[in-house]
């Protein structure tokens, strides 16, 4: 019958569409595993462990922009209990030394944009 | 009553998916669950889709609400009364994309507490097209957890529902705008008395499953964040078909995307099924042409008639003889 053709054509291309994360993965060449973290130095030294750093770190870089900009705390008690000074220029970037291989990867990879740059200056790299 | 129930079972699933990821089944519920819900909804929605398909339709049923084209110099109203295929065309797209018949709700108001009259009552409407554009655009912006290179118009559309570049991730206006149009499709639903008077399980079930899907989406993005790097090794671990659990995701985001899986199983054996029903009413989807065309029931028992010209064919010398006028001579 006439309108069951156009009903089943309509309910195929609906599916075809819900799955086209499936067809892109079919077609394409890209690595579908995480990038592997890139680090030159030793992350014993980093002001909190990699596994919190790693998921909260945006909100970490958050709060030390409010204390420092708008409340003038300058300095961060880790939960090793070591300070660190609030500084993405200084402390930060003082090991991780290469955006493009340290930030870019993953947040390409999440297609997350990174907007620290838009004030600081990038390390090398970008 | 209902409305607790419901509650209870959002807020049970929830925990269930997190609490179970929390307890080593990640397994489960990030691989094996999300694969099961994804066939339950394609196979259930084929099969409900298909069912419909076969219901025969012999006779034209469109709701109008409009002057049917008739003489030329009466104007027809080609969307409310639609006579063929292009109206029909127009009049389902502006349903499917616009909701044009939640337009028509009205509200029933007292004037001076005495005289009685109806109202239009655009906030249905509203609450509605909101809800589910903005579930469509979070849709859309998913995309990128799912799609490796991320294809460019999820990042565009990203960018357009981080407009305003509030907070750090940046709030969508859509996450806003989702859980805003759901609180209040909830307010309404407890606050007009007749409309809690029809409201089943059913009815709040999808409203708090989606309030937990939108609410722990929100709360994983701007609030507990967890390894999101991870979590798309994860999602596309499954459309590879190669499914891999990293092991830094938070339990939180388990939770999360067990209510998704719970949605997606549920769908075809609810009133969600209205997403297909939309396309598939015959109140909407027929054109008019009842008096355009002769409609016959394919089915139609077959009648034996006598009709009237054989009739007087039959008759026609005595209807002559006893002087009754024919048609024939």
């Amino acid at each position: 019958m006439r309108d069951r053709t156009g009903i089943i054509l309509g309910l195929g291309a609906f599916l075809l569409i819900l799955a086209y994360p499936v067809w892109q993965a079919l077609g394409s060449t890209a690595d579908p595993a995480r990038p592997a973290l890139q680090r030159s130095v030793d992350p014993s030294g980093c002001v909190e462990d990699t596994t919190y750093m790693v998921a909260r770190h945006q909100d970490l870089l958050n709060t030390w922009r409010t204390d420092v900009v708008r409340d003038g705390r300058r300095f961060y008690p880790a939960t090793s209990g070591k300070e660190y000074e609030m500084s993405l220029t200084g402390t930060c970037m003082g090991c991780h030394t290469d955006s493009q291989a340290f930030c870019e990867r993953c947040h390409a990879y999440a297609d997350v944009t990174i907007t620290c740059w838009s004030c600081h200056v990038a390390p090398e790299g970008l | 009553m209902t409305m607790l129930i419901a509650v209870g079972l959002v807020t049970a699933l929830f925990l269930v998916g997190m609490l179970g990821a929390a307890a080593g089944l990640q397994w489960v519920f990030g691989v094996a669950l999300p694969y099961l819900a994804v066939g339950m909804f394609v196979i259930g929605l084929a099969a409900r889709v298909l069912r419909w398909a076969n219901v025969p339709v012999p006779f034209r049923i469109p709701t109008t609400c409009g002057q049917q084209r008739s003489l030329a110099w009466i104007r027809p109203q080609r969307l409310e009364n639609p006579p063929d295929t292009p109206s029909v065309i127009g009049r389902m797209a502006l349903e499917i994309l616009g909701f044009r018949s939640l337009l028509r709700n009205t509200k029933t108001v007292m004037i001076d507490g005495r005289r009685l009259t109806y109202a239009t009552d655009l906030a249905l409407w509203a609450g509605a097209i909101v809800m589910h554009w903005a579930m469509l655009i979070a849709l859309i912006r998913h995309l990128r957890l799912m799609t490796n290179p991320v294809p460019g118009f999820v990042t565009l559309v990203e960018r357009f529902d981080g407009f305003f570049e509030v907070g750090m991730p940046v709030i969508y206006l859509t996450s806003v705008a989702f859980l805003g149009a759901l609180a209040y499709l909830l307010y309404r639903r407890l606050a007009i008395p007749e409309v809690r008077y029809i409201s089943l399980v059913g009815d709040y079930f999808p409203l708090f499953l989606l309030l937990a899907i939108g609410g722990s989406g929100f709360w994983l993005r701007h609030v507990t964040t967890t390894d999101i790097a991870s979590v798309k090794a994860l999602v596309l671990g499954l459309t590879h078909f190669a499914p891999t659990v990293p092991a830094s995701i938070s339990p939180l985001f388990f939770g999360h995307l067990f209510l998704v899986s719970v949605l997606l199983a549920y769908f075809p054996f609810s009133k969600l099924l209205h997403m297909p029903g939309v396309f598939l009413s015959p109140t909407r989807n027929l054109a008019n042409t009842t008096r355009i065309s002769r409609h016959v029931n394919p089915w139609d028992y077959p009648v034996k008639v006598h009709t009237y010209a054989e009739y007087e064919d039959e008759l026609r010398d005595k209807m002559i003889g006893a002087g009754l006028p024919v048609e024939k001579d």
